[in-house]
């Protein structure tokens, strides 16, 4: 026979579990819908086990890392186009607009837009992503031989964008 | 084990405990806050990418983690108030609310404010934002449940189910950058591999982290003497605390 107290406790543990259990199964059926944005391999090789491709016209994000030399600016207005990678597939975005101070090539970025054709897609937002690594100009210089530039002086290194 | 932590279930004793350790505890917290901001915020070296907008970090990651450290503080609490009925315990999870409330509040704001300059956006639905808004929404659910009912024995009670049961969203929050693709990114500190920051900038974010925990007790040892008062009002000894004065 059980106590009081042991009845309680066993009451409280069952209903965390069951209420446990009832999230975790919520969240595994929605993981695809929870994530914020698709990566380029996700949007050319489908996602999850049925391989479900977006399709044109859909509204969708998309992030990746922005490759090396492939920003391309119109030099009359403010249209912009990149590529963006994860692990092969590469997607290329057009933005017409201004991007936030953190987007460089090779850093990670969240946009918003249409779907185009199957690997381009025109962005209405872009987003920079960090990743969590912080550390002073110095260090970084050593260890990733990357060189700081601000953004204010970026514009006369690169000869103007 | 817990030998000396049951003279402390009892009420007058806790009250004399509190009052024994408050102002040890917010002066100790006050100091540190004070090193770890100041140090943080005006001391250590720039980032290599962010500049200097990343010193807000001095103030958004100590909140974050206070706000999941003392929602597992209050939970223990109401499970301890639920299961064996520790009347004090009760009263202590409900102190832990506003508290958290407040540290969730300010984490959250203070991520906006990261986020428009960094990321470019003051807010996005990804699932660490989405899961400490919930969180949010839990410690105002507690407060809000605890005084719902006119009787404020069952309204305690209900409170402190909820709390209990909120620890789902724990492990959700702490998880969420690794199950899923977010904005936000992954752990700097809290995780087993070695911190992916720099030294010069991990030691003031430590203190800062370790103000916060003080500042939390010492809030909760200054909102529990006041809820044993009002809870304990008729019994003599309080009366005769009173009397004193």
């Amino acid at each position: 026979m059980l106590s009081r107290r042991q009845k309680r406790l066993s009451a409280v543990v069952l209903v965390l579990t069951l209420l446990g259990g009832a999230v975790a199964a919520m969240l595994y059926a929605l993981q695809q819908n929870i994530d914020l944005f698709y990566t380029p391999s996700q949007l050319v090789e489908g996602l999850g086990k049925d391989k479900i491709k977006p399709v044109v016209g859909q509204r969708l994000r998309i992030g990746g890392m922005v490759v090396e030399g492939s920003v391309k600016r119109d030099p009359n207005s403010l249209k912009v186009s990149f590529d963006l990678i994860d692990t092969g597939p590469i997607v290329t975005v057009t933005y017409n607009g201004i991007l936030p101070d953190l987007f460089r090539e090779g850093q990670g970025i969240v946009a918003q837009g249409v779907l185009l054709d199957p690997v381009t897609i025109a962005a209405s937002e872009v987003l920079a992503k960090h990743d969590e690594e912080y550390m002073p100009p110095e260090v970084a210089e050593a260890l990733k031989g990357i060189r700081h530039v601000p953004p204010s002086q970026q514009q006369k290194a690169d000869g103007g964008y | 084990m817990f030998k000396w932590l049951h003279p402390l279930a009892k009420p007058e004793t806790l009250y004399h405990f509190c009052r024994l350790c408050y102002p040890w505890l917010m002066a100790a917290a006050l100091l540190l806050l004070a090193l770890g901001n100041i140090w943080g915020l005006a001391f250590t070296p720039p980032d290599y990418q962010q500049g200097d907008s990343y010193r807000i970090i001095h103030l958004h990651v100590p909140s974050a983690i206070m706000s999941m450290g003392t929602y597992s503080a209050m939970a223990i609490a109401a499970f301890t108030a639920l299961v064996w009925q520790v009347k004090t315990a009760q009263w202590a999870a409900l102190a832990l609310a506003p508290i958290g409330a407040v540290y969730t509040a300010i984490a959250l704001l203070t991520g906006m404010a990261w986020g428009k300059p960094m990321w470019g956006t003051w807010w996005v639905w990804d699932a660490r934002l989405t899961s400490e808004l919930i969180l949010l929404f839990l410690y105002l659910g507690v407060i809000a449940l605890s005084g719902a009912f006119s009787d404020r024995q069952t309204g305690a009670k209900a409170a402190s189910l909820l709390a209990v049961v909120g620890v789902i969203n724990l492990p959700i929050i702490h998880f969420s950058v690794e199950w899923w693709n977010t904005l936000h990114q992954g752990a700097s500190i809290t995780k087993f591999a070695r911190p992916s920051i720099d030294a010069s900038m991990l030691w003031p974010l430590l203190i800062s982290i370790l103000a916060f925990k003080v500042l939390m007790l010492a809030l909760l040892c200054l909102r529990l003497r006041t809820a044993i008062l009002v809870n304990e009002q008729h019994r003599p000894w309080v009366k005769a605390l009173a009397g004193e004065r």
